[in-house]
């Protein structure tokens, strides 16, 4: 009895062994169930913390000596080039989608909005982290002043980069859209945003892994729904391989 | 009498698998930067402490490099091995499996216990029957007491999600790259219990059988 058992356990093992792992990652009763655990940790993360909640801020020697820049490192075309070398005379961000008043600003404007200056770290999927101090104005400010709909749900960056052919793009839901420390940064230590990390205007979701703070933003659009945006699963990264939308584990 | 009670043998086997799919699934993630730092940030290879290597597709979940799906898997175990945890820390308190079998007195920390212990093994005296010896006591304590919480604490400090919620959590960790450094040891730390856990446990497979039916006393010294 115990044998049959014992070769049953054995049996087990080797199944896990076996790549059954990746039979039940693809099946539906596998996918809702990491879908039912992330949606935990989000719920576990906003109770603990509050949904205002702050991510840590450090002082201007605790920043790391560089900042690595990752995923786009810039936007592969004539007029980035161009603005670039010329201090972005030309970008626009636009404010849309769900909202009664859209907006359509240059660099300057958004530079002349209130301002937040933060040093935060930034933590990458992969493992690695970096400090860096980000200045712009709060996300909420921009929010406001487009006069977002009750009925959107969440907010969508569009970006000038591509990656593997497929426009960047993310989204985030209000809560974060909302909270203080998410912010349209236009410098990083005190001088421009570098290419390599965005330039001119990135975003900064400081309770969530790297691959959500967009960079060389174009568009922020106040949406109902993800499913018809991309390949519907909210990002670049979670349509292309899989991530998870919230990235806060 | 029952050697293992069934809240016991019930939390053993799903924190078994629970272990073996965040193990696994751990080894795929460390690939994706396979350099470990101390302090609050660390990006460049020159500044880690430690290299790790690539760990090859057969050691992790799933078995092709995939950060994406790890972190799925990871993400799942991470429940049922967190909360797990919780329900057997207050089942032993409520049973008195920890204060019968597991807390320690002052004698079992001395070299002599430590011998008895050695020998006590040697001679092939049955723990279930005698109760855990003290190096058996001190181990059993450091695993639960050290490094299964160590996992879950380390694993909630590198959640940025999490960290408004106890910054003070990171900062004791001495960073979040640090807390990532001892995710990461603590992880071998529990690899290094398991095999000693299966060599011992497969040199009297009847103690395997134990831990499912619960076993008695009597089967455990007739047997």
């Amino acid at each position: 009895m115990v044998e049959i058992r014992r070769r049953s356990l054995l049996a087990g093992i080797a199944m896990l062994g076996a790549g059954a792992c990746s039979k039940i990652a693809d099946s539906d009763a596998g996918r809702s169930a990491v879908k039912t655990a992330e949606g935990w940790h989000r719920a576990a993360h906003r109770a603990l913390a509050g949904k205002q909640g702050l991510a840590p801020e450090y002082r201007p020697e605790d920043r790391s000596p560089t900042f690595k820049g990752n995923g786009s490192i810039t936007v592969d075309s004539d007029f980035y080039r161009a603005e670039l070398a010329g201090g972005f005379p030309e970008w626009r961000l636009t404010v849309g989608g769900l909202v009664e008043q859209p907006l359509d600003l240059s660099l300057a404007d958004v530079r002349a909005l209130p301002q937040r200056t933060q040093i935060t770290r930034h933590d990458c999927v992969e493992g690695w982290s970096a400090i860096g101090e980000w200045s712009g104005p709060q996300l909420s400010t921009l929010l406001d002043a487009a006069k977002v709909r009750e009925e959107a749900k969440f907010i969508l960056f569009r970006c000038a980069d591509t990656l593997y052919g497929r426009p960047y793009y993310e989204s985030i839901d209000m809560v974060e859209a909302y909270h203080p420390q998410t912010i349209i940064a236009h410098a990083l230590n005190g001088e421009p945003l570098p290419e390599k990390n965005g330039a001119p205007l990135r975003a900064r979701i400081e309770r969530q892994l790297g691959y959500k703070h967009a960079k060389y933003l174009t568009g922020i659009e106040a949406v109902a729904s993800l499913d018809r945006i991309g390949a519907g699963k909210g990002g670049f990264w979670e349509d292309y391989a899989g991530y998870q939308w919230y990235a806060g584990v | 009498m029952i050697v293992h009670a069934l809240s016991t043998r019930l939390w053993h086997w799903i924190n078994a698998a629970a272990i073996v799919v965040l193990f696994m699934s751990g080894l795929n993630i460390s690939n994706a930067h396979r350099y470990l730092y101390w302090g609050n940030y660390g990006f460049d290879p020159k500044d880690a402490w430690l290299s790790v290597i690539r760990f090859p597709g057969w050691a992790t979940i799933p078995q092709r490099y995939d950060l994406a799906e790890a972190r799925d898997w990871h993400i799942l175990a991470a429940w049922p091995f967190a909360l797990g945890l919780l329900f057997i820390w207050v089942a032993m308190l409520a049973n008195r499996h920890f204060r019968r079998d597991l807390a320690t007195s002052p004698a079992d920390w001395t070299p002599r216990a430590f011998l008895a212990s050695l020998r006590a093994h040697g001679a092939g005296a049955d723990a279930a029957e005698h109760g855990y010896n003290p190096v058996q006591k001190i181990l059993y304590g450091l695993v639960f007491g050290l490094l299964l919480p160590g996992m879950v604490l380390t694993g909630l400090a590198i959640s940025p999600g999490f960290e408004p919620a106890a910054p003070w959590l990171v900062d004791l960790l001495g960073g979040r790259q640090s807390a990532r450094s001892l995710h990461f040891i603590a992880a071998w730390g529990i690899f290094g219990f398991v095999v000693v856990h299966l060599v011992l446990a497969l040199a009297d497979w009847r103690r395997i059988g134990a831990m499912i039916t619960g076993g008695s006393s009597r089967e455990t010294t007739n047997g």
